[in-house]
């Protein structure tokens, strides 16, 4: 039973291992390509999520609003379809997300081109001398 | 003319478009950029207080976003709380712009044009998140200011490159956090609207997703305002940055988060969901201890004198967040007055700050020594400023603490009493060691940096602004109480 509830909500576990990797490389790695990668990570985590909870499995139709075919009137049934808002919603979340990329290399260049390494220690290094 | 009733959009769309414009502008002439940036943030400001005015005189506004109506579209809601927040940001960004001219033209001329593109698009992002009454549409503008935050602190060069990228990574995880919440709400309300959420939650208050959804929210807010323990990134971030960047984002990014927080707690959440169902109330008052009493012992621990105002504003972030949990009526009017007044103090020695470091070259402590006789207006108003974070009637920092201590009172909360006390003492103590640094220690030769600079009275686009400021702090502390009548108190959720 508990396994059976722990595969029926796979889509959690995936983010949450995702997230935790992320979150992991974000805060444990000294290197600041290796922090990027990580903060990457943890972002397309919160992608899955919210992209897995629009998913909807067996007899889903495409959502366009059905009127007109057997002289029906009514507007969406959202039950019956993949609900598309979590998708359209990420997509701003996305671009956000290659956003954040490129100003962190962008930054992370500038500090190797000023104290010629990429790990941390050895910047902190340089910075007290 | 644009009728009043789209006033809200203007206050968020004409700094946007003016953002990419005097990106152009740049392009023909960079000196043109700096009266284009004046031109638009005026223009917000203008629209902000028409509209806060509209809200004083007939109450809440609802603006629907290209005519969608919620929960479809994206709506503007401006109540008393955020016209208030919405006219400081405004007012506060003009006021950082008009002074940035000198530092700007010093730190990087070659790249004004970018320079202003940013702060004003950062401001943008301020004044979306303030005013949008959807919780998605937050979280993108959230993540708008905190990138154009992230370069234009990065512009600093050096060590500020590397506090931007911490910033960032702790940034990243805080608007995340907010972005996981907003999910878990939408997962079992299947709404965005900030007041459909507010409807639709209370049947779903003992569901474990909205507990989780409201820690990760409330968690995103509280890494944004860097609310002790969170607040790491900030001292490196915020004294590096380039004083014209400091100038704008001090004040306004962690008053704007708490902000947030209000807003969340009270608009989505409810009163009852946040002081009664969820059992963290005492924990985040002694949190919010922690922050005032472990910022001013940082405080007074620096050499750096800008360094030591950032420590200030994490035990600052710790009165507003206390004053929030407090649940009384005192302490809420309190935290919202203090958004308000800790903008204009923080502004205040930020833009002293900006002077010192324009004529210094510096901002530690030793670059004070001497200052008072050689620009003794700047001081005076630099001490106005001071005065206000000592808490010292008339000016306003007196009034907010004030109310914060009535509300520590009202709820027995001794330990936040003592603390604001405390932090009163050390602030004190802080500012009386900064004035008898600038007035009695002799002035030294400014050494490095090639030839001497004439330290003398700053010049007047800098000067002007931080009188202004000063002024307004008195102004301000004398007219607290019909602020707090005319928006705070219908801010202040009902029936607590």
């Amino acid at each position: 039973m508990a396994m059976a509830e722990i595969f029926a909500k796979y889509n959690y576990w995936i983010y949450i291992t995702l997230m935790m990797i992320g979150l992991y490389a974000m805060i444990a790695k000294g290197n600041l390509a290796k922090k990027i990668i990580g903060m990457s990570i943890f972002q397309t985590a919160i992608i899955v999520f919210y992209v897995s909870i629009g998913a909807k499995k067996g007899g889903a139709t495409i959502p366009i609003i059905a009127h007109g075919h057997e002289g029906a009137e009514h507007v969406v049934r959202a039950i019956d379809y993949v609900n598309p808002l979590p998708h359209v919603l990420m997509l701003t979340a996305i671009v956000v997300g290659v956003a954040t990329l490129g100003v962190a290399l962008a930054i992370a260049m500038s500090i190797y081109e000023r104290y010629g390494s990429m790990e941390e220690e050895e910047i902190l290094e340089r910075i007290r001398e | 003319m644009i009728a009043p009733e789209q006033y809200p959009v203007l206050i968020v769309t004409v700094p946007l478009l003016s953002a990419f414009l005097i990106n152009l502008i740049g392009m023909v002439d960079k000196r043109l950029c700096y009266p284009a940036s004046l031109l638009a943030l005026g223009a917000s400001l203008a629209a902000a207080l028409a509209v806060a005015a509209r809200v004083a005189a007939t109450g809440t506004i609802h603006y629907h976003v290209g005519n969608w109506p919620p929960p479809f579209g994206i709506e503007y809601v401006i109540d008393h709380l955020n016209a208030l927040v919405l006219v400081v940001v405004a007012g506060v960004a003009l006021v950082a712009a008009i002074a940035s001219k000198r530092s700007v033209e010093q730190d990087f001329p070659d790249k004004r044009a970018q320079f202003y593109t940013l702060f004003v698009l950062l401001t943008t992002g301020l004044l979306g998140m303030t005013i949008t009454g959807d919780a998605f549409n937050l979280y993108v503008l959230m993540e708008i200011s905190a990138l154009t935050n992230y370069s234009l602190i990065a512009m600093g060069g050096n060590r500020a490159l590397v506090g931007g990228f911490n910033y960032i990574i702790i940034g990243t995880i805080g608007a995340c956090f907010y972005l996981l919440g907003v999910g878990h709400l939408y997962i079992m309300t299947g709404s965005l609207n900030m007041a459909d959420l507010l409807q639709l939650l209370p049947a779903l208050f003992h569901t474990k997703a909205v507990l989780v959804g409201a820690i990760l929210m409330l968690l995103g807010a509280w890494i944004k305002m860097a609310f002790f323990p969170l607040h790491g990134w900030l001292p490196n971030a915020y004294t590096y940055a380039p004083s014209a960047t400091s100038t704008l984002v001090a004040p306004l990014m962690t008053k704007v988060s708490v902000y947030i927080m209000i807003r969340v707690l009270f608009s989505v959440f409810g009163a009852y969901y946040v002081f009664t169902v969820l059992p963290v109330k005492g924990l985040v008052v002694w949190l919010a201890v922690a922050a005032i009493v472990g910022g001013s012992i940082f405080a007074l621990a620096q050499q750096d004198f800008k360094r030591m105002l950032t420590y200030l504003i994490v035990a600052e972030v710790g009165y507003m967040v206390g004053g929030v949990w407090l649940a009384n009526q005192w302490g809420i009017t309190g935290a919202i007055l203090h958004i308000v007044n800790d903008a204009v103090m923080t502004l205040c020695l930020f833009l002293f700050c900006g002077i010192v470091v324009h004529k210094t070259r510096g901002h530690r402590l030793e670059n004070l020594r001497g200052l008072f006789r050689r620009m003794p207006v700047t001081m005076a108003a630099f001490a106005v400023g001071a005065l206000s974070m000592i808490g010292v009637p008339p000016t306003a920092g007196f009034f907010s603490k004030w109310y914060l201590i009535l509300g520590g009172i009202d709820a027995h909360q001794w330990g936040f009493v003592a603390a604001l006390l405390f932090s009163s003492l050390v602030n004190a103590v802080l500012f009386f060691r900064v004035f008898e640094i600038a007035y009695f220690e002799p002035a030294e030769e400014v050494h490095g940096h090639g030839a001497a600079v004439a330290i003398d009275e700053a010049p007047l686009s800098m000067l002007l602004p931080l009188v202004a400021v000063a002024i307004g702090l008195i102004v301000l502390g004398l007219y607290s109480t019909s602020l707090v009548s005319t928006f705070i108190q219908y801010a202040v959720p009902a029936g607590i």
